[in-house]
């Protein structure tokens, strides 16, 4: 063996440090990640028990649960879905896939922008445009402040997406004679199909942790509700209030609450993960 | 790898390691002589850059024409305008006349996704959907409706994966993913997706460039063996592969078509000084 040339070793000591550096980093982050995760778990788990999920606030000391919020909840990320991710997918499509030119320039520059505005803005402008008019509060409002949300960042996504479908793939379908539409329905859109999932999901993950714009919108309520035109709990809204009380039970539950939150996210996470997981 | 061979050679004598097959040509093989594609003075710009210069050529029925040329000469683009694969690029701009069976591809009438079943494409790097063996010969299938049941389906996509000698290879996992294929084994797929709508032309863009020697050879027997049924125009950078596989050989240089000869008459005595260069590796 030969002797290991200084230059080499100074190559060597530097690729160590760097290597140390970003494993240090990551370390870091996803530690921290992982304090404020078990935090949340720790704080969180001695409120929980089943009651704590299925029944409705009571007053302070009577214990009472979050089963209105999680069902609210619910209804509020479903609605949004409902009306956010089709528009979104389809802006995406679109930008993709059909426009040209100067609008499509345009139309995608919109969308950035709307990717940055405040939540609270949403929220405000769906209070202005449907909640007064309705003259009252309702899951529906909500739904729409959350579907405003969604759809810039499930539109980008869908169409970055798209844009990693190779071209030979629509050139191959065309050749067969596959009209336009075709070929962007049944092979470029399965094709990125596990990819604009992740875009939804993120998307979903984002909104439900959204409190601001349901302030103005869904306002919360401390019953179940079934009717979409009704003021509706949400979870997000639910641990605001509680957090903000001066009572010690309602912090605990407040933990407990956002406990729940995040189990929700991941189980959509891992449900959707499931359903478009790569078949081909 | 074919450029290298021939460079070594001495320049005045023309290739003589370039054979053309000795073939026992059954009648069926020969062709019916009519021009099934006949292009007229075809020009082909990107934006303002014209790619291909007023390109006169007929290809007659049921042969193998090969275009050589060196690489941006224009020989896949010309493949291209042969079924209007290039509207899909923008700013690409065509005058002239493409006639198949007489008829103007470059009408404004012309339906293009009824040109495109009837001429074929086989791409150069394969392109398999990412969807099983199966829906990727079905797709072509499907979209037009060519069959009316389940299990007609079934019987053109065997005989399309037959016809593209992929059939005792696949037949146990159809519902398997294409793309678990070999990188040979995919191309064979595409062509078998290309047959399955019975063209009458199939064009194919470097159909074997990125394969391996054996996988290259099954290939060719299959474009030998389709020939008698279709009309196929190959583009290959492998000279050694237009002497193998084809009847005429068309010559592309900057765009233009330099010569269109009997593939034996173009390896062994070529019209044109330019062809014999090229051919005898002194420049491309």
């Amino acid at each position: 063996m030969n002797a290991v040339r200084p230059v080499d070793r100074m190559r060597r000591v530097r690729s160590a440090i760097m290597t140390t550096l970003t494993g240090l980093c990551t370390l870091l982050a996803v530690g921290i990640l992982l304090i404020i995760l078990s935090y949340i778990a720790y704080r969180g788990i001695g409120s929980l028990n089943f009651r704590f999920l299925v029944d409705s606030p009571r007053p302070v000391g009577e214990g009472g649960g979050i089963g209105n919020a999680i069902l609210g909840s619910v209804v509020l990320l479903a609605l949004s879905s409902a009306f956010g991710l089709p528009l979104g997918i389809s802006v995406g499509i679109y930008l993709s896939e059909v426009g040209k030119g100067r609008f499509t320039s345009a139309v995608r520059f919109i969308v950035d922008t709307l990717t940055g505005i405040p939540s609270i803005v949403t929220g405000v402008f769906v209070y202005a445009i449907l909640v007064l008019p309705m003259k009252h509060f309702s899951a529906f409002a909500g739904g729409v402040a959350l579907a405003l949300i969604m759809i810039p960042i499930v539109a980008r996504t869908t169409e970055e997406m798209l844009k990693l479908v190779p071209h030979s793939l629509r050139e191959g379908a065309l050749a067969l004679g596959a009209p336009q539409w075709r070929v962007t329905l049944g092979v470029v859109l399965p094709a990125a199909a596990s990819g604009i999932a992740t875009g939804a999901m993120l998307a979903i993950a984002r909104v439900s942790g959204e409190t601001a714009p349901l302030l103005f919108t869904a306002f919360g309520s401390r019953f179940f509700n079934y009717y979409l035109d009704q003021p509706i709990a949400s979870l997000t809204v639910q641990i605001y209030n509680y957090a903000i009380s001066p009572y010690d039970e309602w912090h605990a539950q407040a933990w407990a609450a956002t406990l729940v939150l995040m189990t929700l996210i991941l189980g959509i996470n891992i449900i959707v993960r499931f359903l478009t997981r790569k078949r081909f | 790898m074919s450029g290298v061979a021939m460079t070594k050679m001495p320049a005045q004598t023309v290739a003589p390691k370039i054979e053309v097959r000795e073939r026992q040509e059954p009648p069926a093989e020969k062709g019916t002589g009519k021009a099934k594609v006949a292009v007229r003075n075809l020009d082909f710009f990107y934006g303002r850059a014209q790619a291909l210069h007023n390109i006169s050529v007929e290809i007659p029925e049921r042969i193998v024409m090969a275009f050589i040329g060196p690489s941006g000469c224009g020989k896949s683009t010309f493949l291209r305008t042969l079924n209007r694969m290039n509207d899909v690029i923008p700013a690409t701009r065509v005058e002239g006349e493409v006639l198949i069976d007489d008829h103007n591809i470059y009408d404004v009438g012309t339906d293009v996704v009824e040109l495109r079943r009837k001429v074929g494409m086989v791409f150069q790097k394969s392109n398999p959907f990412p969807k099983s063996i199966f829906e990727n010969v079905a797709y072509g299938l499907r979209i037009n409706r060519l069959t009316s049941s389940y299990s007609e389906l079934e019987g053109r996509v065997e005989e399309a994966l037959r016809d593209a000698a992929l059939w005792s290879e696949v037949k146990d996992r159809l519902k398997t993913s294409a793309l678990s294929l070999s990188g040979g084994q995919q191309q064979r797929l595409c062509i078998a997706r290309a047959l399955a709508i019975r063209p009458e032309v199939l064009l194919m863009d470097e159909p074997a460039s990125a394969l391996d020697p054996i996988a290259t050879s099954k290939i060719e027997e299959l474009v030998f063996d389709l020939k008698k049924q279709y009309t196929i125009v190959i583009v290959t950078h492998n000279m050694q592969q237009a002497a193998r596989v084809s009847d005429t050989t068309a010559f592309f240089l900057l765009g233009k078509l330099i010569e269109v000869n009997s593939t034996e008459k173009m390896f062994t005595a070529p019209n044109e000084k330019l062809t014999e260069d090229y051919i005898t590796g002194r420049f491309g």
